[in-house]
């Protein structure tokens, strides 16, 4: 019913493009979180769904219509701001009523539909009070009971948790996948958190510089990235990357090391070629103290620089070819700088990059 | 524990040497006013007596009575006229000061458009000269359009010298309203007309309120211009009725400042009653940031 569709969407302030072409589907009931660094033109897309941007080309679809020149108020879609926007001259129930009183519904039907979604949301004992009077984590409610009691095609938020302190927004992000479970509509949701992305999203698309990188189910993302940029983007600490070239069948590092080519790579790699190799510091672990023991793997000596214990896990940082790179230990050890261990790289579980592209050299 | 008394007690001079100032500061800026209007309801051979006589003896409404016609003496100024004109010529060009205000307000705040920058700084650039410099060119255009002695002609000129501020001050409230207030209305429904008139306005009212009782007062106590393009009861405002009172050889202070009293306590009465907008200023809490 109510898909969103772009295509080529373009969108330029001037002479200066922001958004270059932007192919993208998102199926009916989808969650699809929009996420990349500061920008990369996240909200502007998002805008342009909303009808808040004028389109500078191609063509934007609602529900299989094209809306490019509809003003917001005919799309039924309804967004939530990064700073809220409740307005501040109306009390929470006139706030959540504000779009249905518009629309001429009866004041009976109001009163009913915005006693529903206050229920849904736990707003119900603060309806007479002006946003004024709300802590951060009720007003944030307040802006998404506005945009579920109107019954819309899709949900747009751009960055709604950016302005809650961290355990709160931990709480909200659980909030919004409830919500979304039980109101289920399409939702577009823009951030630049990661863990927002992986935790909310069944499809990421992860942009950059007014480009789609990669779209692609949390999993896929982490575990298949498509470049450099979408590797180092998803997952913390981000992966390393390492310069080598492809000879004789290894993969050689810069200081000589040299670790055979994953065998799901083997036939996508040709001698001489330069790669980058990247594999994340889960997969880079003391022997006995990695997350996968069985597989593929090679071990090499290396000396820790500085060891940050997490409790159950401690993020070690260390050189391999000369390079820094991270790596991660499980388990309670203590470990200090300067110690040699025997580390495994899990092969299997890394990546090459074609070093010219940035291009992972395995399609999916 | 002695130390918070100490500071309890120097906030406490504090205060009071702060409401002494405020009562001083006060006392210069009110007084002269407060002369004026006490003069108005005494008689005139008291206000003249020397040495001053400081606490009137008794108060009289004589001199007004003198003005409106009630009492045995009256003076031919017709002061009734002047009342009403200077409230038609007041309350028109405010209002639509007002309309054009918060229409170039709005606009240079919310939209992008060629030469907003110049613009803006030649409205203001037109309020650093005083409207007296312009007299003798009005006074030149308007007997040719044939509008000298006429309310249009007043009316037109107090407008023109209210709205680069009636601009420039409702553009700042709106500037200070997050835009994507109006957005998220949209959003819910509204057309862009319809968001400015249920969410814009309601929190700039207090900014637009501020602007008008400016505008109202430029125009109800302005003198020079008024002095040079009024000459009878036609258009003639209070504030240059006032001097019907000086004749060859005297002057009436009673009946003059029985007069500024009709003049200052509508603006006093105004001002009080708009006040509650003037210094609410909308807390922004449906927004952060
Ligand atoms: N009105 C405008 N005029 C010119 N350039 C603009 C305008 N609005 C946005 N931009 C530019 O467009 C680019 C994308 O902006 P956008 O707001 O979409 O980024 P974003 O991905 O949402 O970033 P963030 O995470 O910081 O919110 C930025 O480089 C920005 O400078
Ligand atoms: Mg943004």
């Amino acid at each position: 019913m109510a898909a969103i569709t772009l295509e080529k969407v373009v969108k330029k302030y001037g002479a200066l493009g922001v958004v270059h072409g932007i192919d993208l589907t998102i199926a009916h009931e989808e969650f699809v979180v929009l996420v990349g660094p500061s920008g990369c033109g996240k909200s502007t897309t998002l805008r342009m769904i909303a009808g808040l941007e004028d389109i500078t080309g191609g063509l934007v679809k609602i529900g299989g219509q094209v809306v490019n020149d509809l003003p917001p108020r005919k799309r039924n879609i309804s967004m939530v701001f990064q700073n809220y926007a409740l307005y501040p001259h109306m009390n929470v129930r006139d706030n959540l009523g504000f779009g249905l009183k518009i629309a001429g519904q009866s004041p009976a039907e109001i009163s009913k539909r915005v006693g529903e979604a206050a229920e849904i949301l736990g707003l119900t004992p603060l309806l007479d009070r002006t946003p004024a009077e709300l802590s951060g984590g009720q007003r944030q409610r307040v802006a998404m009971g506005r945009a579920i009691v109107r019954n819309p095609d899709a949900f747009l938020f751009d960055e709604p948790l950016s302005n809650l302190d961290a355990k709160l927004r931990g709480q909200m992000r659980a909030e919004i996948k409830k919500l979304h479970q039980k109101v289920r509509t399409t939702v577009v949701y823009v951030t630049h958190d990661q863990v927002e992305a992986m935790t909310l999203a069944d499809r990421i698309v992860v942009m950059k510089d007014g480009h789609i990188e990669q779209v692609g189910t949390p999993m896929q993302v982490f575990n298949h990235p498509a470049t450099t940029f979408v590797a180092t983007f998803i997952g913390s600490p981000p992966m390393n990357l390492l310069p080598a070239t492809i000879s004789g069948g290894a993969v050689r590092l810069a200081d000589g090391t040299a670790v055979p080519v994953p065998d799901r790579l083997t036939g996508h790699v040709r001698d001489g070629m330069a790669v980058l190799l990247g594999i994340r510091p889960d997969d880079i672990s003391p022997v006995g103290h990695g997350l996968s023991q069985d597989g593929p793997g090679a071990e090499v000596a290396l000396t820790v620089d500085l060891a940050e214990p997490l409790g159950m896990e401690s993020l070690i940082y260390t050189r391999l070819a000369g390079q820094e790179v991270q790596a991660k230990l499980y388990g309670p050890r203590i470990v200090a700088p300067g110690e040699v261990l025997t580390f495994r790289l899990a092969l299997d579980r890394a990546h090459l990059f074609d070093a010219a592209t940035g291009k992972t050299v395995r399609a999916l | 524990m002695s130390a918070v008394v100490e500071s309890r007690a120097s906030k406490r001079a504090k205060s009071v040497a702060l409401w002494i100032a405020t009562f001083a500061l006060m006392l210069v800026m009110c007084l002269p006013g407060l002369w004026v209007m006490l003069s108005g309801f005494r008689p005139n051979r008291e206000i003249l007596a020397k040495p001053p006589v400081w606490l009137p003896e008794a108060l009289t409404l004589d001199n007004f009575g003198k003005i409106f016609g009630w009492g045995a003496e009256q003076i031919a100024i017709p002061v009734p006229a002047y009342f009403t004109n200077s409230l038609i010529i007041a309350l028109t060009s405010t209002l639509i000061a007002l309309a054009i205000g918060m229409a170039g307000g709005y606009a240079f705040a919310r939209f992008r458009f060629r030469f907003k920058g110049g613009l803006f700084l030649g409205l203001m650039l037109f309020r650093a000269v005083p409207g007296v410099a312009l007299s003798l060119p009005v006074f030149m255009l308007w007997s040719k359009l044939g509008l000298i002695d006429t309310k249009a002609g007043l009316i037109i000129v107090y407008v023109s010298l209210n709205v680069p501020f009636t601009i420039w001050l409702i553009d700042g409230f709106f500037r200070q309203i997050p835009l994507s207030l109006s957005e998220a209305a949209q959003v819910d429904g509204c057309t862009r007309w319809q968001a400015f008139w249920k969410i814009e306005f309601p929190l700039a009212r207090s900014g637009i309120a501020s602007a008008g009782v400016f505008a109202f007062l430029t125009s109800w106590n302005e003198f020079a211009l008024a002095s040079q393009l009024t000459r009878s009861t036609d258009s003639k405002t209070l504030p240059v009725g006032l001097l019907d009172f000086t004749a060859q050889f005297t002057i009436d202070w009673a009946g003059m400042c029985a007069m500024a009293v009709i003049i200052i306590v509508p603006a006093l009465i105004l001002t009080f009653v708009v006040q509650k907008h003037l210094i609410a200023g909308l807390t922004f809490g449906g927004v952060k940031g």
